[in-house]
């Protein structure tokens, strides 16, 4: 299975990746495999309320219990200051983070955090929990987005003003902010259309759904030390969070990244980090916290549900001359939802003169949301590309024409800003239109759709090191935690690189003290910013072999040049001189310097974004609703795939994702506003006998601002999904739905009684 | 609380271990045992992660209790590989890319093994519906359902 391209010797090929033995084996520590000793177990009692306030908490009860070793509350952490930090897209507020890890005047959704105790066993951990007595005085609640922006609805926080508007408000409600981008003219760009299609949506919460529940390990001496173990996106930012949660110094915390068993998003934020460090604290032993699954579910993020209006007029050739989109996201209980990404994904895969979308962030009582792949477009993206497929057939085009003549290519005027710099788009329509499949025929009750997507990808901080051994293995430490192969994408990029095999390198991520601050895994950055750090660590290395070499020979440096895994002499002026190769020099480091080694850290921001086509076919059950996914292809612009392996791993996981996004998966309340299916066998996410094979079409746009061409993959290929098979069932069946989940009971009810398009 | 004694094989070694009545088999595999390549992902039987052969059949270890285990032989991911020589399904896994993050792994490579004993053969469809109690988040199963079927076939000597 060697393809790689022909430049290359490790690039695009597909070995084994170094963290595998211990993974297939069951020796890979997770978040919940830790132990040490005298660990006492933490655990967190939760709001069975979905909005109350908070009178008193009584934990004397627990406190007196034999074995209990620590009670805390919100009071034990530090108030923090009211303010947003951080870029806009993804802001921070520490008041409302303080909230969220443990409730202060109300608790605002049902699971969340009021207490913690840590003990000397589970048994009595759960006792103690139960004779913690609370006063709650119960408050009207309100769950649906609509709702909650309606004036009478029950308001969260009673002094929310929406801010992004002008003059502000004077009353305040649960529209945390009003966001809003314009280009050309709108009105005169509808009077010129031929077809106006315009049409509401409503999608669902839906949940990371990561096998691993949170889990972690806190230590804290009597010296103010803390360490911590934990399972996340990145360690470095759950130091920050955790340290700013305690008041603590940053340096006085040690974060170690443990295996993490799935995040998509979901992992990037801290729930149990803080409560388990001030438990370690307040007992003065290590403690352990893991979220129970229905834990997980009620009071981790899910990603927004959502209502949105989209219309969108064309000419009769296709031309898209205008586009209006209103989207209004559920941030759950503290503002934050991912609309502003929204807002500013939806249009950008086309080159659209006139077009604006406003978005709307609206609090209710919900879990706080949290990243989920994509974050943010993967909802509007549903209902721009099922408006256009409505559209294509309202003017007898093919759909990915359609797509194909308004495509966003390089030097294309974006509505957020920006012009788009990378091409990419359009190749992956290609790709699907020259796919074998697209044409291929269909039966009775079965349909084709098609979408496409749209993400940023992102660059940021990122930091590497990189080591020669004596015997010329090398290692290296990122700060990057591996959610899916990236130590081989590590390994690989630095045996291109420095001319070895790709097994001399071995890759590991390192703790928040051994290595410098590397932002999170996500965004889909890691093989791109970390990558870069990588290699640029290796280029010093390489800078410093050939510094040794030119010692033993007696040349200057820059008569020295690097080749396939060898020193050499930069031509026959310098001398001639037999190459020598890495594990020569590293052989006789001792005589010419000492070890050999190099750091890089890096904040690259030149990022190829990412762009997704894809087409499935469907068939209906008209007697149960029930759809079914026949065939799946998916094409994306990977700019290079490193290790094709793990790329066409991360498209067919997020088109996964798509499809249980699409068909089966959504929280639901009951009237009193508690979760009622907080487990995976109501909350269902697909599983095997669910699926057909999902094939991954790997379109392959060099990105200039990465050394070897990647762009980031994780993400793009989670948006087109849900249109692509409302698209998919309107062709089969002639019925367009425009809810998510299209679960069985909403499929046939629009057989049955729903309008025809 | 009186603990219960407990005397089981597993993994082939006859092993004794201490437990309360209330603990499942995966709480004492992870706790009592230091077998923690079983995992808990919902500790309802929905996810599969903890799954064990216990004398021949695939079982959620969330959902027997641990005093059950008395005189029964149980199988766990710790026991596919023999010392440092990985089972076929370990190595396919590896050589297909059949896992990312690595969590739901071992529940996987043991339901396999279990479909594997009782069905040397299996079909596409087949193993689609026997692994539909182990839920990966990552892979969409693509690359897992390749890995299972390619291994078969070498155990066949195919």
């Amino acid at each position: 299975m060697n393809d790689a391209a022909p430049q290359f010797k490790w690039v695009g090929t597909r070995p084994i990746r170094p963290d595998g033995v211990p993974k297939v084996t069951g020796r890979a520590l997770f978040g919940a495999d830790l132990a040490m000793p005298g660990m006492l177990v933490g655990a967190i009692l939760r709001s069975p309320h979905a909005h109350a306030r908070i009178r008193s908490i009584d934990t004397s009860k627990a406190a007196a219990l034999p074995g209990v070793k620590a009670v805390v509350t919100s009071a034990d952490f530090p108030e923090q200051k009211f303010e947003y930090v951080g870029p806009e897209r993804v802001a921070m507020n520490f008041w409302h983070m303080t909230r969220n890890i443990m409730a202060r005047e109300k608790v605002l959704y049902e699971g969340h955090a009021v207490a913690a105790v840590a003990a000397i066993s589970k048994a009595v951990a759960d006792e103690a929990l139960s004779r913690i007595s609370v006063d709650y005085e119960v408050l009207p609640h309100v769950i649906d987005v609509d709702e909650a922006m309606q004036p009478e609805a029950p308001l969260l926080f009673p002094d929310m003003i929406t801010r992004g508007i002008d003059p502000a408000p004077t009353k305040p409600s649960n529209i945390s902010k009003r966001i809003e981008y314009k280009l050309g003219d709108l009105e005169a760009g509808f009077a010129a259309a031929d077809e106006i299609v315009e049409m509401h949506f409503k999608t669902a919460p839906v949940h990371q759904a990561y096998i691993e529940p949170h889990g972690c390990v806190a230590r804290f001496d009597a010296d103010g030390q803390g360490e911590l173990w934990s399972s996340s996106q990145g360690h470095f930012v759950v130091r920050a969070l955790t340290a700013k949660l305690l008041g603590m110094k940053i340096g006085d915390l040690r974060v170690y990244p443990a295996e993490i068993g799935g995040g998509f998003g979901g992992k990037t934020v801290v729930y149990i980090e803080p409560v388990a460090t001030m438990l370690a604290r307040k007992s003065g032993s290590p403690v352990k916290i893991v979220m129970s699954r229905e834990d997980v579910f009620r009071a981790s993020g899910p990603t927004s549900g959502s209502a949105m209006t989209v219309k969108i007029g064309v000419k009769k050739d296709g031309k898209i001359v205008a586009a209006d989109g209103v989207f209004k996201y559920q941030a759950g209980a503290f503002p934050g939802s991912p609309v502003m990404n929204g807002c500013m994904c939806a249009f950008s895969p086309y080159d659209i003169p006139n077009a604006r979308s406003v978005g709307y962030d609206v609090v209710s009582n919900r879990p706080k949301v949290a990243a989920y792949r994509a974050p943010g477009s993967p909802i509007s993206a549903f209902a721009v590309e099922s408006v256009l497929d409505v559209l294509a057939q309202k003017i007898g085009m093919d759909p990915l024409q359609m797509r194909l003549k308004n495509a966003a290519r390089a030097g294309t005027q974006m509505l957020y800003g920006p012009k788009l710099a990378h091409n990419g788009y359009a190749e992956t329509i290609e790709a699907i239109l020259n796919h074998p499949g697209y044409k291929a025929p269909l039966k009775k009750n079965q349909g084709r759709g098609v979408a496409s997507g749209y993400w940023f990808n992102a660059g940021g901080e990122s930091s590497a090191t990189v080591h020669v051994n004596e015997d010329g293995t090398v290692v290296i430490a990122t700060g990057s935690p591996d959610i899916g192969g990236s130590r081989a994408s590590m390994a690989i990029m630095a045996a291109e690189t420095l001319g070895i095999d790709y097994n001399q390198v071995r890759p590991i991520v390192a703790d928040t003290a051994s290595v410098g601050y590397t932002h999170l895994t996500g965004g889909s950055r890691v093989t791109f910013a970390t990558g870069i750090a990588v290699v640029e660590a290796t280029k010093k290395v390489i800078n410093e072999l050939c510094a040794r070499a030119a010692m033993t020979w007696k040349v200057d440096a820059e008569g020295v040049i690097w080749e396939d895994g060898h020193a050499r002499p930069a031509s026959s002026n310098v001398g001639d001189f037999a190459p020598l190769s890495l594990k020569e020099i590293a052989a006789k480091r001792g005589l010419t310097g000492g070890p050999i080694g190099a750091a890089a850290s890096v904040n690259p921001s030149a990022v190829g974004p990412g762009f997704a086509t894809q087409f499935c076919d469907v068939e209906v059950d008209p007697e149960t609703g029930k759809v079914t996914v026949l065939r799946f292809v998916a094409a994306q612009d990977v700019g290079r795939a490193i290790h094709p392996s793990y790329v066409e791993g991360q498209i067919q996981g997020g088109v996964t994702q798509g499809i249980g996004w699409a068909l089966n998966e959504e929280y639901i309340y009951t009237p009193q506003g508690r979760l009622d299916n907080p487990g995976f066998l109501d909350y269902r996410i697909p599983v095997a006998s669910d699926l057909p094979m999902i094939e991954a079409v790997l379109v392959e746009v060099p990105n200039p601002s990465h050394p070897y061409g990647a762009k980031g993959v994780g993400e793009v290929n989670i948006v087109p999904p849900m249109a692509a098979i409302a698209n998919a069932i309107d062709r089969a069946i002639g019925r367009r739905l425009t809810e998510l989940p299209m679960s069985p009971p909403k499929v046939l009810a629009a057989i049955d009684g729903g309008k025809q398009t | 609380m009186t603990k219960h004694h407990v005397s089981a094989t597993i993994n082939g070694e006859p092993a004794e271990f201490l437990c309360e009545p209330q603990q499942t088999l995966l709480d004492a595999l992870r706790d009592e045992l230091d077998l923690t390549g079983s995992k808990e992902g919902c500790s309802s039987g929905d996810c599969g992660a903890c799954s064990v052969i216990v004398d021949g059949r695939l079982v959620c270890s969330c959902l027997m209790l641990a005093v059950e285990a008395e005189g029964h032989a149980i199988e766990t991911i710790e026991g596919l590989a023999q010392g440092t020589k990985l089972h076929p399904l370990q190595q396919k896994f590896l050589e297909h890319a059949a896992l990312q993050c690595g969590f739901c792994t071992p529940g996987l490579l043991v339901a396999a093994k279990a479909l594997l004993d009782r069905n040397p053969n299996p079909s596409e469809t087949e193993t689609r519906y026997w692994l539909a109690g182990n839920l990966c988040r990552c892979t969409g199963y693509d690359k897992v359902v390749r890995a299972v079927l390619d291994a078969a076939a070498e155990l066949r000597g195919a």
